[in-house]
């Protein structure tokens, strides 16, 4: 079964602006469904309450992972499974095999964390954007809100996203597939 | 107010642009038709890089016998121009990674052609280790896998091993890096375009970004991670390339100092690069107000500085050649400046350490013509210092009866040529079919940096305040 949602688009010009409408309108008790901006506006992710992200674990982990893959790796190839004298060297040469692990240690924690993001954020080749407004990666900052889960009227919603300096109100209406 | 900056910097974006200003100044040159200058330029290079393959194809087809290598010289143009395109690309990952980590706002209008410059590079430099793995179908030999070939795996205590992770890692990251830039601005493209056949790419490209919050706040955390990856990673790079002889027990290339010698090279040469590039592109594509006077002289401050740090390289090692007492080592330097190759020596000299000195001049540091020669000059500069450090390096062998010389041969040109073509060819399509500066970052520092937003600190007071004319 399908399900309509119906948002109330406001438009704002400025992301200072946004910035401060934001943080007025949750504080008069209207949740924000999310904002969409043409850059990252520092502090709009305080402002509408999101945790703290944990990217960086992420990124942490693999970075140990490929350092782990690779240690391993030349463990098993140049001590354990074939061993050979080169240049006198002990078979486990730690300090010749530092470049290829720290490689390696940079290779995962890239493409782990850029597919962690990826992933965790819906982000893939083919996805169709839910797109409240086209003009949202060009030069305008949109706060949508969703007005099913909003006690307050869509008049008062309007006059608070008016209020704060919205130049422009819509109304969009998202299907949205049910799962 | 979170956007503040001191009244004596200089704007970075003039002309009073606003955001849309951006979207439509860089979108222009993407969704137009292709203009006949960028026609003719782009035949061109298709031209040079038809002629390139040819010869490439020879090389593979006849075997590297076409090279002017002897038994003494195994090394020569070859691993010469390997070096420096892999040195030019590091100035994109500099941008790009080290800057955002310093918070250089001037960044943001160069750093994606910048880095475009750096992938198109580090493709141009592997083409020279395939050519030159001689039989280039068995590259994948540097692989470690099982294979029954003896169980026979790589050797991880060789530099030239290492070599292939770093490049194959940076390449990849870059990559990486770069696309993740372009997304939001893919993004941009997407919701202007007007075509069904450039919506479905863009849109594909773009993987549905919408700019919701979320997104850009943990974008921002991706970005400053791969940035900090990034930045040991471009140094790893040059210095495991310049392992690839300083390892090596061959007087002139056994010595300590080649790895922050090599990077500063890199950046030096790849400044000079991006130079050349950022002057063609914003006089073909009209974005003077973006990049500007400040983001050309800021460059060729970078590039005194890295070559005065090649200049005293140079130095420091004919000193600790002459301090050390050894022999091969004396004889390896004085012959590198006096012996048969003296003008290899001279021209690195004259281009590398001593015209770029010019840049203290700033009515220099600011001429877009003297910039565009100097660059150009730096670069011939540093393409003689690995000629020098290469084949100088070799010609003299232990017993004088091996002492050669080294001549190129027209195949030699050919695939010099061809990386060249291959270079402008994959530049110019970038240039015309992806936005050149990231909007999204320059529309960031708008507030900060520009002339139309009047939000400076005034003097003598700690916050920001709202300037009003």
């Amino acid at each position: 079964m399908d399900t309509n949602k119906r948002f109330l688009v406001g438009v704002y010009d400025d992301d200072d602006e946004v910035l401060a409408a934001v943080k007025s309108v949750r504080a008069s008790g209207i949740k924000v469904h999310d904002v969409y901006t043409p850059f990252p506006v520092h502090g709009l992710d305080k402002a509408i309450g999101h945790p703290r992200t944990r990217i960086p674990v992420a990124a942490f982990m693999f970075g140990a992972l490929g350092l782990t893959c690779m240690f391993l790796l030349t463990l098993y190839t140049m001590a354990l499974d074939w061993p050979m004298n080169i240049g006198g060297k002990d078979f486990y040469a730690l300090p010749d095999f530092i470049p290829v692990m720290f490689e390696f240690t940079v290779l995962f924690t890239a493409f782990g964390m850029v597919f962690t993001f990826f992933i965790s954020n819906g982000l893939w080749w083919g996805v169709k954007p839910v797109i409240f407004d086209l003009r949202a990666t060009d030069d305008k900052f949109v706060v949508a809100i969703d007005t099913g889960a909003n006690r307050k009227t869509e008049a008062e919603i309007e006059k608070a996203l008016r209020d704060t300096g919205a130049t422009e109100v819509n109304i969009k209406e998202v299907v949205e597939e049910a799962a | 107010m979170s956007h503040v900056s001191a009244v004596v910097r200089p704007p970075l974006v003039t002309g009073g642009k606003s955001y849309h200003d951006i979207t439509e100044d860089v979108c222009r040159q993407v969704e137009g038709k292709p203009t006949a200058s960028w026609k003719i330029v782009f035949g061109i290079s298709s031209v040079v890089l038809f002629l390139g393959t040819c010869s490439v194809f020879w090389t593979w087809w006849d075997g590297l016998g076409n090279w002017g290598l002897n038994k003494t010289v195994g090394w020569a143009w070859d691993i010469t121009n390997f070096v420096w395109w892999v040195g030019i690309g590091h100035a994109g990952t500099l941008i790009s990674a080290i800057l955002l980590l310093f918070r250089q706002k001037w960044r943001t209008s160069v750093n994606r052609a910048a880095e475009a410059m750096t992938i198109f590079a580090v493709i141009c430099a592997a083409s020279f280790i395939l050519m030159h793995a001689g039989r280039a179908w068995l590259a994948y030999w540097c692989i470690p896998f099982p294979n029954t070939f003896g169980s026979l795996w790589v050797n991880f205590n060789s530099p030239l091993i290492w070599d292939v992770f770093a490049i194959s890692t940076y390449f990849s990251v870059s990559c990486l890096f770069w696309y993740c830039g372009l997304i939001p601005d893919l993004a941009t493209i997407r919701d202007r375009a007007k075509s069904k056949v450039s919506k479905f790419i863009y849109g594909l490209l773009s993987m549905g970004w919408n700019g919701n919050t979320k997104t850009w706040f943990r974008y921002e955390y991706v970005s400053l991670i791969l940035a900090g990856i990034s930045t040991p990673l471009v140094l790893s790079v040059h210095t495991i390339v310049s392992f690839d002889f300083a390892t090596s027990v061959i007087p002139g290339w056994h010595t300590t100092i080649f790895p922050p010698y090599f990077v500063a090279g890199a950046i030096f040469s790849g400044f000079a690069m991006v130079n050349n590039l950022l002057l063609i592109v914003r006089w073909t594509f009209k974005l003077q107000d973006y990049i500007t006077i400040e983001h050309i002289e800021t460059m060729n401050k970078i590039i005194t500085v890295t070559g005065s740090i090649v200049g005293i390289a140079y130095i420091t090692e004919f000193f600790i050649a002459a301090y050390s007492g050894v022999e091969y080592e004396q004889y390896a330097f004085i012959n590198r400046a006096f012996g048969p190759y003296w003008w290899a020596y001279w021209a690195m000299m004259t281009c590398n350490v001593v015209t770029p000195q010019l840049f203290w001049i700033q009515s220099i540091r600011r001429s877009i013509m003297w910039t565009f020669a100097l660059s150009v000059v730096v670069n011939i500069g540093m393409w003689f210092e690995r000629f020098v450090i290469i084949v100088t390096s070799l010609h003299r062998d232990y017993i004088p009866s091996s002492w050669a010389m080294f001549s190129p041969t027209i195949i030699d040109i050919g695939d010099y040529v061809f990386t060249f073509g291959l270079f402008f060819f994959l530049f110019l399509l970038f240039a015309k079919y992806l936005p050149v500066i990231n909007m999204a970052e320059v529309k960031a520092v708008m507030k900060s940096s520009s002339e139309r937003f009047p939000y400076k600190v005034k003097p003598g007071k700690s916050t920001g305040e709202k300037v009003t004319e």
